[in-house]
């Protein structure tokens, strides 16, 4: 078959679906864990119950996530409806309200869904659609990532039809005049290095696919690989294609097995249809893409580590040069991009290189995507253009702070970033003005913080997890990491000293110079961007033995004040699991002080219209 | 700590085994089979994985112990991932584990003695924005609190699971 038939067996798919009601549902991790495969089968249920044979399908992630389990209902004459937080109960609601009658269960709705021409779906009541500007999610969540003809119907291997009818070198142009940079983390110029692949002498060549996704806090490329990882092996071969390499490898996580399992099936069908194997759409180019499951190592997401690991060694960074380019998988030259990294160059391909490069700021093209979580109102996945500011991230596009608390911080990047106080709101994210502010791009992960968030315990956090995944072979980022934990550990318990913030300053000076790769060369961030913006909170825990945001257990204690418990509730002292309250019925409940553990479990039991539990901070402020 | 592994363990290997050319490239992917079919990386397997590959022990186990994934002791019938990253860090994930060790009486690593209940910490599944999580066998658990934990581990202490 041409590219052409394809194509229009792939139409004629699409749109014979779109002509009948069908109904899809995002089962995408974060999906599943809101409980959309219970719902899944019971649509069918219901469904075969009724005796009616209606599609359902299982989508990706559509980035909404705080609003999962979410389901589609389309509908050919009537209004496409996206449904949110749906529970097993309002199914039957569904399918007789809307799928069977003329009900379009509004009050269950989270708006309609519209396409807008090539941009994909958008819900035009969801104000966050009106900053973002999807690109490589546009088809995330709206296709069944396991059918290669949605993806096909929907624009997709147009790219690699054309790049196959272009030159390599021709290519290659498109890709630096786009000005693409690397989205795994440090912003590398992605035409570059394509070029220096290219023009490496020796060979086999190699492409990778970059999809370790090690940062906690980030799920951009599980999402992407979940929802459609058609794009990401399209964007392969064309790289492949470009450079002269016949190999490629998607290097994915083990704790995404989701992410492994669709990516597969995804390899097998565009086997089938030609766009893999030996003679690419009668090009005569050959390319293969296997699988290389990492073994969860945060270290082995570095470029050089990755490698190792697929040679099935230690994932232990190498000093560079040798660049990959030039000596990477089995020494051999090596293109190791990101998942969204690959997943804009069809699109590139396709609408050019000045349509790309027409998007976002002066020195950062293109998107962004961000994972957004933390204490924001609708957590999920975003993609805006580079420039937009935090403060529009946070309120328009994340709903703002929940709970109606005030934003305190936001921690991008992961460990290699740093955490931006409120008064950098107006930031554009772009790779460079995040460096500026002492932060990083990073993967992509935002974690928001509330005024109950303490500074000093994330940067401890972010110090406890380096210190754990330092792969140990540089002396400063094994034990200069370490150093810096236990103080960071002496403060928040109260034993810090006003020396130890210089002496955080110092070492962390000695950790960034004396480790090889980026995990300990950034590994002080989070510690240098919280005390330059929260040094207050530093001085209060070593000054006063007091955590302003009431975290720092060590530092906190747990009071029921005595005039607003109720004597007739016994909430707290059931759920504690110490027996450290006293107080029979009728009597005032108070705590033990040592035996308490302080779980928090009084806390959130004692109910609100008594709200007598409460955290104080420094301990000394516990009345007699 | 088993020490033998079971006459069908040992078939399991073999069949294991067989599928692979014996390249030293396959080390991680048979590790990873291995320990999904059998639970855990007995010594022996990794004695014969050595022999197989031609690569000296040692070198199995350097990178066996170097990867978070890997286990050298059976997991219990249901094994419990607390996630520790940093969205479930803030919303109260260490409280979720502490809650979890004093249910179950064992610590980060451990296995209860009947062999029931495992726990290990992991550095963020990707759903941060339903913290804290935690994973029982294969469910995820969105949202715990302290005072979830005890609820949701009724279930797995009497085995009255739906299949
Ligand atoms: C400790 C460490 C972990 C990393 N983890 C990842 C990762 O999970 N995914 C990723 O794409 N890049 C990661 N990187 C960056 C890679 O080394 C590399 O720069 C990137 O994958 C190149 O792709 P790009 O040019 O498309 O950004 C990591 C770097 C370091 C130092
Ligand atoms: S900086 Fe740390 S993780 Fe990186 S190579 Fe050195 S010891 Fe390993
Ligand atoms: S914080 Fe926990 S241990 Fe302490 S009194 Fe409250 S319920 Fe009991
Ligand atoms: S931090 Fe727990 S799921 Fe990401």
């Amino acid at each position: 078959m041409t590219f052409r038939e394809v194509e229009d067996k792939a139409r004629s798919e699409w749109e014979t679906l779109q002509n009948r009601i069908y109904i899809t549902i995002s089962t995408a991790t974060c999906g599943r864990a809101a409980g959309a495969l219970d719902i899944a089968d019971l649509i069918n249920k219901e469904l075969a119950r009724r005796s009616m044979e209606i599609p359902v399908i299982e989508t990706g992630c559509m980035g909404l996530c705080y609003a999962e389990p979410l389901v589609t209902i389309s509908k050919l004459e009537s209004l496409r409806i996206v449904y949110h937080n749906i529970t097993p109960e309002l199914v039957p609601r569904l399918i007789d309200g809307y799928i069977l009658g003329d009900d379009p269960c509004l009050e269950l709705a989270l708006g309609t869904l519209e396409t807008e021409g090539e941009n994909g779906p958008y819900i035009p009541e969801l104000s966050r659609f009106e900053h973002e500007l999807r690109l490589i999610l546009r088809r995330c969540g709206y296709i069944d990532p396991k059918n290669i003809y949605h993806y096909i119907a929907n624009g997709g291997y147009r790219g690699l039809d054309k790049a196959l009818r272009m030159s390599p070198e021709e290519i290659i142009g498109k890709v630096k005049g786009s000005g693409l940079r690397g989205r795994g983390g440090a912003g590398f110029p992605a035409g570059s290095k394509w070029e220096l692949c290219r023009t490496a002498k020796d060979t086999p060549k190699y492409v990778i696919c970059n999809g370790d996704e090690g940062d906690p806090g980030a799920f951009m490329d599980r999402v992407i690989l979940e929802s459609d990882p058609q794009q990401v092996i399209e964007g392969m071969i064309i790289a492949g294609y470009a450079i002269g390499a016949r190999e490629g490898y998607i290097y994915v996580r083990a704790e995404y097995p989701l992410a492994v399992e669709r990516t597969q099936v995804a390899l097998r069908q565009a086997k089938e249809l030609g766009f893999l194997g030996d003679d690419i759409m009668g090009s005569g180019f050959g390319f293969h893409i296997e699988i290389a499951k990492g073994a969860g190592a945060f270290v082995s997401g570095e470029a050089t580590a990755l490698v190792s690991a697929m040679e099935g060694r230690r994932s232990e960074p190498r000093p560079r040069p040798p660049r990959l380019a030039e000596a990477g998988l089995w020494a051999k030259p090596t293109l190791l991009n990101n998942v969204k990294t690959f997943s804009y160059v069809p699109l590139i391909i396709e609408w050019g290189a000045d349509w790309f490069s027409g998007i976002g700021t002066k020195r950062s093209k293109g998107t962004a995507v961000f994972a957004l979580a933390g204490k924001v109102n609708n957590p999920g996945l975003t993609e805006v253009p580079m420039g937009t500011t935090l403060r529009e991230i946070v309120y328009d596009i994340a709903g703002g702070m929940q709970n109606g608390k005030r934003f305190k911080g936001v921690q991008i990047g992961g460990p290699s970033g740093g955490c931006l106080p409120e008064s950098l709101l107006d930031t554009p994210v772009d790779f460079d003005s995040l460096r500026e502010a002492g932060s990083m791009m990073g993967s992509g992960g935002m974690i928001f913080m509330d005024e109950g968030d303490c500074a000093v315990d994330t940067a401890e956090f972010f110090l406890d997890f380096v210190t754990r995944e330092s792969c140990g072979k540089c002396t400063m980022c094994r034990l200069g990491t370490l150093h810096l934990l236990h103080i960071l550990e002496d403060i928040t318990k109260g034993r810090g000293k006003m020396e130890d913030i210089d002496l955080l300053l110092a070492l962390a000076e000695d950790v960034k110079g004396g480790s090889l790769c980026g995990l300990g060369s950034t590994a002080p961030n989070p510690i240098l961007t919280t005390l330059r913006y929260f040094r207050d909170e530093y001085e209060a825990h070593i000054g006063e033995k007091r955590c302003p945001a009431l975290v720092c257990k060590e530092l906190i204690a747990y009071y029921i004040l005595p005039e607003k418990c109720d004597r007739g509730c016994e909430h707290c002292v059931l759920v504690c699991p110490t027996e450290a309250i006293k107080g029979g019925k009728g009597e005032v409940k108070v705590i033990d002080q040592n035996k308490c553990s302080k779980c928090s479990s009084c806390l959130q039991v004692c109910p609100p219209e008594y709200n007598a539990v409460v955290k104080l901070s420094p301990i000394s402020e516990l009345p007699p | 700590m088993k020490k033998e592994m079971t006459g069908e363990e040992r078939e399991k290997l073999a069949g294991i085994i067989h599928g692979y050319r014996g390249e030293r490239r396959e080390l991680i992917p048979l590790l990873q089979e291995i320990q999904e079919e059998l639970g855990y990386l007995p010594r022996e397997a990794m004695e014969e994985i050595a022999n197989f590959l031609r690569i000296p022990k040692v070198l199995v186990w350097g990178v066996a112990t170097f990867y978070n994934q890997f286990r050298f002791v059976p997991l219990g019938k249901y094994p419990i991932r607390v996630c520790l990253g940093t969205a479930c860090h803030l919303a109260g994930g260490n409280l979720i584990l502490e809650a979890l060790e004093r249910e179950l009486n064992i610590t980060v690593g451990g296995t209860t003695e009947d062999y029931k209940f495992s726990m290990e910490r992991v550095a963020c599944i990707g759903c941060c924005m339903l913290a804290p999580v935690v994973v029982i066998k294969t469910k995820i658990y969105p949202g715990m609190t302290p005072f979830k934990v005890e609820e949701s581990l009724i279930p797995y202490k009497q085995d009255s699971l739906s299949p």
